[in-house]
C-alpha cells in the first residue's frame, strides 16, 4: 500500500500543527463559532446531538494492522470503546471532546492517517472497490490511481470551495463493486483492444434529495490523461455548478439541467487546452505509485483445497460462512474474506476497540497485513490462503465478527440516523437491528437469498436507501418517525433508483411491512435462483404494492 | 404557552447540556430550568447569548416541553435523544472517560 514519503509526513504534520493552534484558540475565545467551524470542518469535525463526531479517512478503504490498531486505541483512549464504519469506506468516532482532537490527529498521523477533506466542498475521499489488488475479474488495481487522485485532489487550491461536495469512486471490473454510478465522478478501468489501460468515465450520480444515475462522457479515457480530464471536469463544474441553492448544487443537477451533450462538449473543450499540459501523468510516475501497491507474494499454498473441503463437511456452520462471505481470489489457493459487521440484532458498521485489534492480529496472522473497508459497512481481509480459512473463522468467531450473513438480508446498511445525527429525522438503526432480528435465522436468510435492505434517516441518504433493493427512509411527520419503502434499487453495473411504493409506515410496522415483501418476493419468485432484484425487474412494484396496501384498503 | 427550556452542547467536549436555574449548565434535562411565561424566556435566551459569547457552549436552541410527573419531556424526539442519549445499546465506556465538567 502507499506509504507517506517526507512531503506528506511534513504536510499532514504542518495541518495537524495547524488546526491545534486553532483548537487552543477557540478554547480559550480567541476565535467565535462561526469562524472556527468551517476550520474544524476542514479536519472532520462536525458537533452531532450528544457530542462531536471525527470522521477519519480511510483511503479507498485500504487499511494495513497497525493502522487498524491505531483506530481501536483512539476508540478506547478517547471515545467510548468503539467506532463506526461508514458508506464512504471511512471511520467515524462518536464521542470525541475537542480538547482531544489535535492530539487524536497526531496519533493518526503516527501512522499515515488523517482526516483531511472528509467534509466540507471538496473532493472528499476516493473511494474504490473493496476488492481491488485482489479479485480474480479486476482488470489492473485501480487503486493507484484513486491514490494519484488523492494527492492531486488534496487542498487543492482551486478546488477546495466547490459549489458542493464532490466524490469519485473508482473501479476495475465489470462488476460495480464501488457503486460508481451514484457518485459525482465514476470511474471504471478497463482495456481497451490494444490492451492499454483507461477509463470508462461517469458523471452526474448521486442520492440525497434528488436521485439520479451517472452519464456515461467518455468509454475510454487513457490512463495518462486521467488529472488532466478530472480537472476539465471540475473546472466546468466549478464554474457552472450552482451556488444559490445547496439542494442543485452537486453536479448531477448541472448535468441533469444543461444536458450531458453540451456539458461533455464544454467539458471536452476545457480538456483541450489541458490534455498535453503538466497535468499529464508520465508512464514513470504511474509505475511509481503501482509499485507502492505491488501484491504481496503469495506462495503456492495448494494444501488448501483439500483442508477446505474436508473442514466445511466437518462443521457447516463454517461451510455456511465460506458459502456466503468467502470470495474467489485472482490466486486460486486464495480467497477475499468478508468480516460482517452486522451481527444479528447488532449496530451495521459498528466496532469494538476489542474487535479492531482482533481484525489487526488476524490480518497480520493470516492476511498479509491488509485489511478494507467496505462501502457496505464491513470489512475485508483480500488475501487469506484458503489453508487458513479454517483457523481464521474459529478467531473470527471469538470475537464475534463470523456472521454467515455476507449480501443477505441481515447485512444491511444503514446510517447513524436520529441517534446520533443532527440532520436525521427519523432514527435507522433500530430499524436495522427489528429487521435483523426478525430475519436473523439462517436458513431462512440462506432461504430469501441475495437481498439489499439499506437504510437513511434523512433525505441526504447516507444510508444508500435510493440504491437498495429494498430502500427504507425516515421521515418525520406530525412529529413522529415514519418511514417510505422503496423498491428496485440497485447500486451495481445494472443501476437503478428505487421507487417508493406509497405512504409510509410507523416504526412498529417497518419490520412487518419488509416482512410482507419478503413473503411477497418468496411468493412470486421463479425458484430460488431469481433472485430478489431479478424478480422485482421481472413482475414490477404492483404485486407488493398490493400485499403492502390492499389489505388494508378491503379493510377500510 | 408551552414551557421551554435552554439546551446547548459544551464546548469543549460537546456534550449535551442544558441551562439550570442556578445559572449553570447540567447534563441533565431534569435539572433544566422551566421559563413558563415570555420574560422566563427571554432571560434564558439572553443567558444563551452570553453563554455562546462566553465560549461555553454551542449551538444553543430554546426548546419546548411539556412538565409531567417524571420531569421535563421535550415533545421533539429529537431533542428527546439528545436528552436521553441514543435509544440504542451502544459500547459504553468507564465512567472515568466521560467528563462532566462545564
Amino acid at each position: 500500500m502507499y506509504r507517506y514519503d517526507e512531503f506528506d509526513h511534513a504536510f499532514v504534520a504542518a495541518r495537524v500543527d495547524q488546526f491545534r493552534d486553532q483548537v487552543e484558540r477557540r478554547l480559550t475565545g480567541e476565535i467565535s463559532e462561526d469562524a472556527f467551524k468551517p476550520l474544524r470542518l476542514m479536519n472532520g469535525v462536525y458537533l452531532q446531538l450528544h457530542a462531536y463526531m471525527l470522521r477519519v479517512a480511510v483511503p479507498y478503504g485500504t487499511l494495513n494492522a497497525r493502522q487498524m490498531r491505531k483506530l481501536a486505541h483512539i476508540a478506547r483512549v478517547y471515545d467510548r470503546g468503539y467506532g463506526h464504519f461508514t458508506t464512504r469506506q471511512n471511520i467515524q468516532y462518536n464521542w470525541p471532546k475537542l480538547s482531544d482532537m489535535p492530539a487524536i490527529l497526531n496519533e493518526l498521523a503516527e501512522v499515515e492517517m488523517h482526516a483531511i477533506q472528509t467534509s466540507g466542498n471538496c473532493i472528499r475521499n476516493v473511494t474504490a472497490d473493496h476488492f481491488a489488488g485482489a479479485a480474480a475479474d479486476e482488470v489492473a488495481d485501480p487503486r493507484p490511481y484513486a491514490e494519484i487522485l488523492r494527492q492531486w485532489s488534496s487542498v487543492h487550491p482551486e478546488f477546495s470551495f466547490l459549489p458542493r461536495k464532490f466524490k469519485i469512486a473508482v473501479t476495475a471490473s465489470e462488476r460495480d463493486r464501488a457503486a460508481i454510478q451514484v457518485h459525482d465522478i465514476g470511474l471504471q478501468l478497463k482495456k481497451d483492444d490494444q490492451g492499454r489501460l483507461g477509463f470508462a468515465v461517469w458523471i452526474g450520480g448521486g442520492q440525497g434529495r434528488t436521485p439520479i444515475l451517472a452519464k456515461k462522457i467518455r468509454d475510454f479515457l487513457p490512463e495518462a490523461d486521467l488529472l488532466s480530464f478530472t480537472t476539465a471536469i471540475m473546472r466546468v463544474y466549478n464554474l457552472h455548478g450552482r451556488r444559490d441553492n445547496k439542494y442543485k448544487a452537486r453536479i448531477k443537477i448541472l448535468v441533469h439541467e444543461t444536458g450531458v451533450e453540451q456539458l461533455s462538449r464544454e467539458i471536452e473543450a476545457e480538456w483541450a487546452h489541458l490534455k498535453d499540459g503538466e497535468l499529464k501523468l508520465p508512464e514513470a510516475d504511474i509505475a511509481a505509485i503501482n509499485a507502492y501497491f505491488a501484491p504481496p507474494e503469495f506462495g503456492s499454498r495448494a494444501e488448501g483445497w483439500g483442508e477446505l473441503a474436508a473442514w466445511k463437511k466437518s462443521d457447516p456452520g463454517f461451510a455456511d460462512w465460506v458459502g456466503r462471505n468467502v470470495a474467489p481470489h485472482r490466486h486460486p489457493d486464495y480467497a477475499m474474506v468478508t468480516i460482517s459487521l452486522k451481527p444479528i440484532g447488532g449496530i451495521p458498521g459498528d466496532a469494538t476497540a476489542e474487535q479492531m485489534d482482533a481484525v489487526a492480529r488476524l490480518a497480520e496472522e493470516f492476511g498479509h497485513d491488509e485489511i478494507r473497508v467496505t462501502h457496505e459497512q464491513n470489512l475485508v481481509l483480500p488475501h487469506v490462503a484458503l489453508a487458513d480459512l479454517e483457523p481464521l473463522y474459529r478467531a473470527l468467531l471469538a470475537d464475534g465478527l463470523a456472521t454467515a450473513n455476507s449480501g443477505l438480508i441481515t447485512d444491511i446498511i444503514a446510517c447513524p440516523g436520529l441517534d446520533y445525527c443532527a440532520l436525521a429525522n427519523a432514527r435507522s438503526i433500530p430499524v436495522a437491528q427489528e429487521i435483523s432480528n426478525r430475519f436473523g435465522d439462517p436458513a431462512r436468510q440462506a432461504e430469501i437469498g441475495d437481498l439489499k435492505i439499506k437504510i437513511s434517516g434523512c433525505i441526504n441518504a447516507c444510508g444508500h436507501h435510493h440504491v437498495g433493493h429494498i430502500g427504507i427512509l425516515g421521515v418525520e411527520k406530525k412529529g413522529a418517525e415514519l418511514y417510505q419503502i422503496s423498491l428496485g434499487g440497485s447500486a451495481d453495473e445494472n443501476a437503478s433508483i428505487g421507487q417508493i411504493t406509497g405512504r409510509g409506515f410507523e416504526p412498529d410496522q417497518i419490520t412487518d411491512a419488509i416482512e410482507t415483501i419478503v413473503d411477497t418476493y418468496l411468493a412470486e419468485r421463479t425458484g430460488p435462483e431469481e433472485a430478489f432484484i431479478e424478480c422485482y425487474r421481472r413482475i414490477g412494484a404492483d404485486p407488493f404494492k398490493a400485499a403492502l396496501y390492499n389489505s388494508e384498503a378491503a379493510a377500510a | 404557552m408551552k414551557t421551554k427550556v435552554l439546551t446547548a452542547n459544551r464546548l469543549t467536549d460537546g456534550i449535551s447540556v442544558w441551562l439550570g436555574a442556578d445559572g449553570e449548565w447540567s447534563v441533565a434535562l431534569k435539572d433544566a430550568f422551566l421559563a413558563r411565561h415570555e420574560d422566563a424566556v427571554a432571560a434564558i435566551e439572553a443567558a444563551g447569548k452570553q453563554a455562546l459569547a462566553d465560549n461555553r457552549v454551542v449551538d444553543v436552541n430554546v426548546i419546548e416541553i411539556e412538565e409531567t410527573e417524571h420531569g421535563p419531556r421535550p415533545y421533539r424526539l429529537r431533542e428527546r435523544i439528545r436528552a436521553a442519549g441514543p435509544t440504542i445499546d451502544y459500547v459504553q465506556a468507564p465512567a472515568s472517560n466521560v467528563s462532566h465538567a462545564a
